[in-house]
């Protein structure tokens, strides 16, 4: 096709804009599934020790603030929502309504950090925090430890894929700002969706493993 | 007849200076400077060997203090493993011959494929330098809680550079596994790719799914280390023997991500030189990914002794045993592949049938280790250190050798003195076998690997052994000399120096930048050679 040859956004390797696109969506997707499994080892740790020490894993659960959490759950499934309209939007060409939904999964995500900030806060002051004089009030502290240990880890690599996340979005916001994307090319909109979406998912597993797994008592 | 001449202008001498190899995003020169690392590392690597074997050349602990040992073995494994035999085959020739292979310009992300090879020395460097500044001593897996509470060696920094690196396999892979993907010339049907590239691609999804468990396993150990998580601390409720589980979930893997790309090498090297198509092309294709898939269910078997569930244990084996099904598929089909082929006996050849015969020890005495009985009587014996080298130096590293040996001349459009290949590769065969079967007779008398002195009755296979060693030692010198010698003095190679089939030999060597002037076009099967069944129509 003799327009896309010149096309400013097509890489000398590729021979069409086509290739291109499936090339950058199967490699986040590539991507995505690294990610799972990088994950997974905390996951499988958790899971382990939740089963052997449910009465421990289900107390230290509970000091976990559980309006704070389902909050943040809220505004994390709002921001997919505004990132699919971002996808939506940038689909259909509309640059105004792009950076717009661009701007509010942004806030919608520093929100999250935000509310993230205060729980981790919170547990400093209630000393939760393992290894920044430890203390847990119940029976085997050291078993609340290793739940705290697992809920730092998990959360907090989940933040700092949210923290990445943010940095993506502004990336794309400039791009956006400078008319880079149109109805027919919008492929980083397009896979930035993919991992803001994957990162919520992880957060969809984390909340109820994390905060719900022992409050039916 | 023509006479060859090199092509005016071709990848290496497009442009010249530092930064047009620093900034570079051709897939080829990035081949060759991973090439240029991982040399450096196998150097590195072969000296802490070498000085091991020295230790055990007499019986009592005189050379080295037990301490210093410990280091030895424990960075002879990280640098071979994380530094050489992981990115080998895959980050060299993957690199270079993945692209032009399908008919590509070009991997898929050639920016993210210049960046693999800077994390990969970012994370080299911070494991030289654990090593410079003292070293690491608790062995390549860093097994809890040794690793997490005893050890005052350098943990912290050596798993950060392995973790790091890590991510410059998952980049390959994933850059492998979308140009395979969505790149291909046209008419390069799947099941018209070169029997190479099934293999780097089961090796790219090993790359993807394995690596980030290793990745998470050590960020766990640092934060134990830093922070005492307790996930591997029993005095926390954890339990040390998830290490080994997550280790092994990488590590086992890991070991498939070394023989299968050596295993794509084989099946060219078969095909190219006894001039017939692969037998059972479908199946060599089909039994690699099995093996990639496999390989993710039998970590278990290195753990038998370790505190596992009978059942497990037993789940475990029989799923070992069936890894051996497509490997030996494998083995089988290149033996059909040899009959009634014209077979030359050329330096690559030499590498192929080398790696056929040790890696059929290797796997079967894979199998004794497999099975329960068997493997309790010789776990952490010399009989486990010999099966994994005849796997990982007889099969990895014949494969690495024999696939630069065939594509050399493609690569710096020279030939290397066919005579001097043949002489090092017989000589690497020979001490090879020397070092190393020596070591199976060692294990099974009881031999404990990990030891720096050893009673007196076992010096005898010991010495033979450390003969071996030096014998293998200069079979890996004369490569170095003949091939840094055929770069300026090697007869020019021409398109297609062995008359083998693919694109890699259709286009001029050394290829051009952009690989291939316009697209070609695939219109017949991979290793469609003319045998006198075909001639005669």
């Amino acid at each position: 096709m003799a327009d896309t040859l010149h096309d400013p956004a097509l890489k000398h390797h590729f021979d069409d804009l086509g290739q291109q696109h499936e090339a950058a969506t199967l490699g986040m997707w590539v991507f995505l599934a690294t990610e799972m499994l990088f994950f997974g080892g905390l996951f499988t740790a958790y899971m382990l020790y939740r089963i052997w020490y449910p009465e421990t894993f289900g107390a230290a659960s509970r000091t976990l603030d559980l309006t704070l959490g389902t909050v943040n759950t809220i505004v994390l499934i709002t921001s997919s929502l505004t990132m699919a309209l971002a996808v939506h939007a940038a689909a259909a060409g509309k640059r105004r309504k792009l950076m717009m939904f661009l701007g509010i999964t942004m806030v919608l995500g520093a929100v999250f950090l935000a509310i993230k900030g205060i729980e981790y806060y919170q547990k400093f002051e209630e000393h939760h925090i393992p290894g920044l004089g430890f203390h847990f009030e119940g029976a085997a502290p050291e078993r609340a430890n290793l739940f705290f240990s697992l809920y730092f880890a998990m959360t907090g690599l989940h933040a700092l894929h949210m923290i990445i996340g943010l940095g993506v979005m502004t990336v794309m916001l400039v791009m956006a700002a400078r008319g880079r994307f149109s109805a027919r090319w919008n492929t980083p909109i397009e896979i930035s969706g993919l991992y803001w979406h994957f990162v919520d998912i992880i957060w969809i597993f984390l909340f109820p493993l994390l905060y719900l797994v022992d409050r039916h008592r | 007849m023509d006479t060859p001449a090199l092509p005016r202008t071709h990848y290496l001498n497009a442009e010249y200076g530092l930064k047009s190899w620093l900034l570079t995003t051709d897939h080829k020169r990035i081949g060759l400077l991973f090439l240029g690392a991982i040399s450096l590392f196998f150097i590195l690597g072969g000296i802490f060997a070498g000085l091991i074997r020295l230790e055990l050349l007499t019986p009592p602990g005189d050379l080295v203090s037990d301490d210093t040992y410990n280091k030895l073995f424990t960075m002879h494994g990280i640098v071979m493993i994380f530094m050489f035999l992981i990115p080998s085959i895959p980050a060299v020739m993957g690199n270079f011959f993945v692209p032009i292979m399908i008919g590509a310009r070009d991997l898929a992300f050639p920016r993210l494929n210049l960046l693999s090879w800077y994390v990969f020395m970012a994370g080299g460097l911070f494991t030289l330098y654990a090593i410079v500044t003292g070293g690491v001593d608790t062995g390549w897996t860093f097994y809890t809680p040794f690793s997490t509470m005893s050890s005052h060696s350098n943990v912290m920094t050596a798993a950060i550079g392995i973790f790091i690196m890590g991510f410059s396999s998952i980049l390959n892979g994933l850059n492998f596994i979308v140009t395979i993907h969505t790149m291909r010339a046209p008419g390069m049907t799947w099941f018209r790719m070169p029997l190479f590239l099934w293999a780097m691609y089961a090796t790219s999804l090993i790359n993807v799914l394995g690596t980030p468990v290793l990745a998470v396993t050590l960020f766990a150990v640092a934060l134990e280390r830093a922070f005492h998580m307790g996930i591997f601390d029993p005095a926390y409720g954890g339990d040390p023997i998830l290490f080994q589980h997550l280790f092994w979930f990488y590590s086992h893997p890991a070991v498939y991500i070394m023989i299968l790309p050596a295993m794509g090498v084989v099946s060219e090297l078969v095909a190219a030189f006894s001039r017939k198509t692969i037998f059972g092309y479908r199946f060599v294709a089909f039994s690699s990914l099995a093996i990639a898939v496999f390989g993710f269910l039998v970590w278990g078997h290195h753990m038998f002794v370790a505190g596992m569930s009978v059942y497990a244990a037993m789940i475990f084996s029989v799923l070992s045993f069936l890894v051996a099904v497509p490997s030996a598929v494998k083995v089988f089909n290149w033996t059909a592949t040899l009959y009634k082929g014209s077979i030359s006996y050329q330096t690559p050849m030499l590498y192929a049938f080398g790696f056929i015969g040790l890696f059929t020890v290797g796997g079967l005495t894979g199998l004794f280790l497999a099975s329960l009985g068997v493997d309790v009587h010789v776990t952490d014996t010399y009989f486990v250190v010999a099966h994994f080298h005849y796997i990982m130096v007889g099969g990895a590293i014949m494969g690495y050798l024999g696939g630069i040996h065939y594509w050399w001349p493609k690569i710096t459009g020279r030939m290397y003195p066919d005579i001097w290949g043949r002489v090092a590769a017989v000589v690497i065969f020979l001490g090879f076998n020397l070092t190393f079967f020596p070591q199976f007779v060692l294990g099974y008398m009881g031999m404990p690997r990990r030891y720096h002195a050893y009673p007196p009755e076992f010096q005898a296979l010991n010495v033979l052994s450390t003969a071996g060693a030096s014998v293998m030692g200069i079979g890996y010198l004369i490569p170095v000399i003949y091939l840094v010698w055929s770069l300026k003095h090697g007869a020019i190679a021409g398109n297609n120096p062995w008359g083998a089939k693919g694109l890699e030999w259709t286009i001029p060597s050394p290829p051009p930048t952009f690989n291939f002037d316009k697209t070609p076009v695939v219109t017949e099967p991979a290793y469609a050679y003319e045998t006198r069944e075909t001639k005669r129509g």
